[in-house]
């Protein structure tokens, strides 16, 4: 990634999919972006974790779910996923447990990948 | 240094409209070029002129209305989270625009620094 024109971009997942729009807006931005062949990632930190979760079932609060949408970005070449493994611990929860294929990492490897961006922005 | 900003955060409610404002100000005041203020989440509704606060209160939307107009910086709406909030060109201010998503990824690419404001 010498390109000068292409620039480093993380998304940092950190809320709940529902309760607050972040998540949901956060993941249509990166839908966007990803149009613009920049180097993406995203990492999920938090409660931004659930966001990734199986089986969620939104019928109750009538709110359209979106955990599928996260499997599409695959098929936007947004492959950088990464989850904070204590935040994974810290919910009882495994990459089984998640819809797509991420990467685990310890929370000093996120914030040397952090050190590396030229963009960060955070829902 | 050139700075992008994205603001997250409806106006009144949440202090980030404040500090993102603040921010730009004083970065303006030490030299720096402020490009953009691009609004997204309820930030979109920063820039309704519908606005209207008590008289010993700051207008929030004339304050990016007037740092557009004497600074020339971008104030941007996401269009898609403008369309969701009703905020529209029959609401704008004058300085503002409504724009897409795209954009913002300009803002990022063509600034030396992008700093969010908001939760």
């Amino acid at each position: 990634m010498e390109n000068e024109n292409v620039k480093k971009i993380m998304h940092v997942m950190r809320h709940a999919p529902h309760g607050t729009i972040y998540s949901y807006e956060g993941l249509e931005m990166i839908l966007i972006m990803a149009a613009y062949e920049q180097d993406l990632s995203v990492v999920f930190i938090g409660d931004g974790i659930y966001s990734l979760k199986k089986n969620q079932d939104t019928a109750g609060i009538g709110i359209k779910g979106f955990a599928k949408t996260f499997m599409a970005l695959d098929g936007y070449d947004v492959e950088k996923l990464y989850v904070d493994r204590v935040s994974l611990e810290e919910r009882g929860l495994s990459e089984n447990d998640l819809v797509v294929d991420v990467e685990v990492l310890d929370s000093a490897e996120i914030g040397a990948l952090m050190n590396e961006q030229d963009v960060i922005i955070h829902h | 240094m050139k700075i992008g900003i994205l603001l997250k955060e409806g106006p009144y409610n949440h202090q980030a409209a404040d500090t993102a404002y603040k921010f730009a100000e004083a970065a303006i005041r030490k030299g720096h070029t402020v490009d953009a203020v691009f609004l997204y989440n309820d930030g979109v509704t920063n820039v309704t002129k519908m606005m209207d606060p008590p008289q010993d209160d700051r207008n929030i939307a004339v304050r990016w209305d007037q740092l557009h107009k004497e600074h020339g910086v971008e104030i941007l709406a996401c269009i898609a989270a403008s369309k969701r909030r009703g905020i529209c060109d029959e609401v704008l201010i004058e300085g503002g625009e409504i724009t897409g998503l795209g954009t913002l990824t300009d803002i990022a690419i063509r600034n030396d620094r992008l700093l969010t404001f908001g939760d």
